[in-house]
């Protein structure tokens, strides 16, 4: 019964986004409130028919109803009970649900926001967003029906992907996707405001905490998905530039350009065509990470689904891609720009060459995924491009966008004085140079790392400088400290939300950059009651164990660990035997620490528990990569809390540190 | 707005079809279709002990035509897709001398005599012990078939589900050839 009742939501579903979006669309071309009103009905049926196909699926998963076919592939009757919840986006079919159930809230969210605060662009906005559902249904009706049928329907189902057992695939794909789903809402005002011909900064002062959220979620996700990586796969690394990640990491990209490129049109009027075009390419380029993962045109490390779903998205992506960009060209003569760059030294300047630069490393990230299809096309041979080229070409782009994250804040608009230059940034270089010649002094000898760390340093004076000065200018106003800074925070929070994101990001760096120059791994084999001695850790191997879990057995190795002080810690590397995967998979064990971490994966051994053979990495700074984007997400949770009224938060947000 | 502008700016959205289209030329190419480096290549021999105490040796089947069938009964659904296809198949050619060997991989005993009598699979099927055949002809995943000739060379492999069609033309091709 359920997948009948499942499969008629979604069309019910479908028929009712069509209809929204046509009638939402006809409301503002006729000028009929109840055909407005009606689509507004529509896009809550959306919403709870979506929500019934999500608890239908979830009853399915929980009810081991192996009669639907993605309830069989990815459960069995050994999955836990909470992974059985969240099985349901384990795989493409119930991940096009997720996606589509997101869409539908922020739809609501609209809805109630903007029905009497927008009423020009709010139709069209509302049109585009069902339009958007419509072309998800219409997924999960034709080419990925999660509610497809079995028959003969099995005793046992498949049994979810094992490397999917974990807390990081519960809430990575969840972040991720609200992410990608809320740059719809931007997007969707974008096209409105083309529509109606209203170019002006108004879509962009309506989305801009939309944008914010769509951004701190993306960021989350892709954070934990590093995690994930680093913690369940065993390589010891948390990325790797597979196009899955890669296909995240480009909306994150141009998401980021976006986010700081209105800042000038808000201040100045210029970039008008650039902010939506950044826009169209940021969801376009979240929708090209759900065809590239699903697709299955590039090799990938990742499963992926095969089936029409590709062709699919590809036609709307086209859709997309040539609708969004035929609008800004019908619209091209009203996106002049009203202000224009005065100096190249100025805060104008820095914004643009940031965006140059972002747009950059989404182009070579772009090129780099889809090169070996580029190469097969013209050559007929099969490449594959690694870490190597994304590595060689992003680095020195990324340490120019952490120098202009230093200059962009502080650098005066128009036209920078060199008495502006100096004050806000003779000091904050002095600190930069002066660290980068500590740390050579300490022996750091690699050149890219030490460049790197001076310039952390130099960003943070410049933040420190900053904040400092604004901190002491309030207390004169007869402030305490604690006040002083949190009254800053509070009340520029989108200025200070900004600095505490670059902070998390100035950790991260640090985290990328240590723990590529200085990580060491070693594989040794040892007998039991045998020790090793790796970087000062002495492992000593005390045996192995057989567990049976509910759905697989595993083999545990017992290690116990003592560094110079003493005892440290034990630490229980597995392999994991599951019946339906050919290989037994790898249960890493680890201690995290600030400075460097120790991690044990297991790898071959004697049945009798007489030897085996494990690798030791030492993996240094990379719990900084999780402490910066712990900061960072603060940061961004910081910078969406609603604005104090008090002053038009315009002029604020956008006042040089020297007025 | 000048007239050259005017056209100028349809290729905003022009430069957007050539992304498209080096897409759509993906959904012709398969980025797991790597050549097998077998094909072409004499066939490693095996002897393995069926379900039912027959040996089945490759060795002794010079100048036949063969399929090995690589399948587990935990591979789902791919090798129950493909199962009625080749006892159809194996029904359809042994009278004319095809050899069809299925060769279970990773599996535990009672669920892969279940998977053969749920079919009823009549071709012999020998369990791999220690997965020696199947790292021999380089098994990556189940299910997969190997088409070897009569000079016992290796000369089409298939990752994934066999079809009636695909084994109609591969065993008709080799069936064709001369010893």
């Amino acid at each position: 019964m359920t997948p009948e009742l499942g499969y008629a939501a979604t069309v019910a579903a479908l028929v009712l986004a069509v209809y929204g979006s046509g009638a939402a669309a006809l409301s503002a071309v006729k000028g009929r409130p109840d055909l407005r009103r009606s689509s507004e009905r529509a896009a809550v049926g959306v919403w709870l028919l979506v929500m019934t196909c999500m608890a239908l699926l979830i009853y399915a998963f929980l009810t081991f109803d192996f009669s639907v076919r993605y309830v069989a592939a990815n459960t069995n009757l050994g999955t836990p009970f909470y992974y059985r919840i969240t099985a349901v986006w384990g795989a493409l079919e119930g991940s096009i649900i997720l996606w589509a159930f997101m869409l539908s809230i922020y739809t609501l969210i609209v809805v109630a926001r903007y029905r009497r605060t927008q009423p020009q662009l709010y139709p069209w906005v509302l049109a585009v967003m069902l339009g958007i559902s419509a072309f998800f249904l219409l997924v999960m009706t034709i080419p990925a029906p999660p509610f497809e049928r079995l028959s003969p329907v099995p005793a046992d189902g498949r049994g979810l992907n094992p490397l999917l057992e974990d807390s990081g695939m519960i809430t990575h794909p969840v972040a991720l996707y609200l992410g990608f789903t809320g740059f719809t809402v931007p997007f969707a005002f974008a096209m409105a405001a083309l529509i109606i011909g209203r170019i002006g900064d108004e879509w962009i002062t309506i989305t801009r905490r939309w944008t914010i959220v769509a951004w701190y979620f993306l960021s989350l996700g892709l954070l934990i998905g590093g995690w994930w990586s680093y913690h369940v796969l065993g390589w010891g690394g948390y990325w790797a530039w597979d196009p899955v990640e890669n296909a995240a990491f480009m909306p994150w990209l141009t998401g980021t350009a976006f986010l700081h490129s209105v800042m000038i049109q808000e201040r100045r009027r210029m970039l008008k065509l650039w902010n939506l075009t950044l826009i169209i390419l940021t969801f376009s380029l979240t929708l090209f990470g759900t065809f590239l993962t699903r697709s299955g045109i590039i090799g990938s490390v990742h499963a992926f689904s095969q089936g029409s779903v590709g062709q699919f998205f590809l036609a709307f992506l086209a859709l997309v891609g040539l609708g969004a960009f035929s609008l800004l060209a019908w619209r091209v003569e009203r996106l002049g720009a009203q202000g224009e760059l005065d100096s190249i030294v100025s805060r104008e300047s820095a914004f643009l060459l940031n965006n140059l630069f972002l747009v950059a490393a989404a182009f070579t990230v772009f090129f780099g995924t889809v090169f070996p299809l580029l190469a097969e096309a013209i050559t007929g041979t099969k490449v594959s491009v690694g870490a190597p080229f994304f590595n060689l070409v992003n680095i020195p782009i990324f340490l120019a966008l952490l120098f202009l994250m230093g200059v962009g804040p502080l650098i005066a608009w128009r036209r920078a004085s060199a008495e502006n230059l100096r004050r806000n940034f003779l000091t904050p270089v002095g600190i930069g140079v002066v660290a980068a010649a500590a740390c050579r002094l300490l022996g750091i000898g690699n050149a890219v790392v030490l460049l790197c760390l001076g310039l952390v340093a130099f960003v943070a004076a410049t933040i420190g400088l900053d904040f400092a000065r604004a901190a002491r200018a309030r207390r004169r106003t007869g402030d305490g400290w604690l006040d002083a800074t949190w009254g800053l925070a509070l009340r520029q929070n989108r200025r200070y939300g900004g600095f505490v994101v670059h902070l998390g990001i100035l950790v991260l760096a640090v985290g990328v950059a240590g723990s590529q120059a200085w990580s060491t791994q070693t594989e040794v084999t040892l007998n039991r009651g045998e020790a090793t001695e790796v970087a000062g850790y002495t492992i000593r191997f005390e045996g192995l164990a057989g567990v049976e879990e509910s759905n697989h057995a595993k083999v545990v190795g017992t290690f116990a660990v003592s560094d110079k002080h003493g005892p440290y810690t034990v630490l229980t590397p597995a392999k994991k035997f599951y019946p339906q995967e050919q290989t037994p998979i790898a249960a890493v064990d680890y201690r995290l620490g600030v400075l460097e971490d120790l991690y044990l994966v297991l790898g071959e051994f004697a049945r009798d528990g007489s030897h085996a053979t494990i690798k030791v990495q030492v993996n240094r700074m990379v719990s900084w990569l999780w402490m910066g984007g712990f900061v960072l997400t603060l940061g961004a949770a910081l910078a969406i809390l609603p604005e104090p009224r008090r002053k038009p938060a315009v002029a604020r947000a956008g006042q040089p540190a020297t007025a | 707005m000048s007239r050259a502008s005017s056209l100028l700016r349809w290729m905003i959205p022009l430069a957007v079809v050539p992304v498209l289209a080096l897409l759509a030329y993906g959904f012709r190419t398969d980025p797991r279709e790597i050549p097998s480096p077998l094909v072409g290549k004499p066939a490693s021999l095996f002897t393995l002990t069926a379900f039912d105490g027959t040996p089945v040796a490759l060795a002794s089947l010079r100048g036949r035509v063969v399929v090995v069938n690589f399948w587990a009964s935990w591979c789902y659904p791919a090798c129950y897709e493909e199962a009625p296809s080749l006892e159809r198949a194996w029904k359809a050619y042994k009278d004319r001398g095809l050899v069809m060997v299925g060769v279970n991989y990773q599996d535990k005993d009672e669920p892969a005599r279940r998977f053969l009598s749920q079919f009823g699979h009549s071709f012999p099927n020998a369990p791999d012990q220690g997965s020696r055949v199947s790292v021999d002809y380089g098994v990556y995943g189940v299910p997969e078939t190997y088409f070897i000739d009569r000079k016992g060379r290796v000369r089409f492999k298939q990752v994934g589900p066999v079809s009636d069609q695909l084994l109609k033309e591969q065993i008709e091709r080799l069936l064709a050839e001369a010893a």
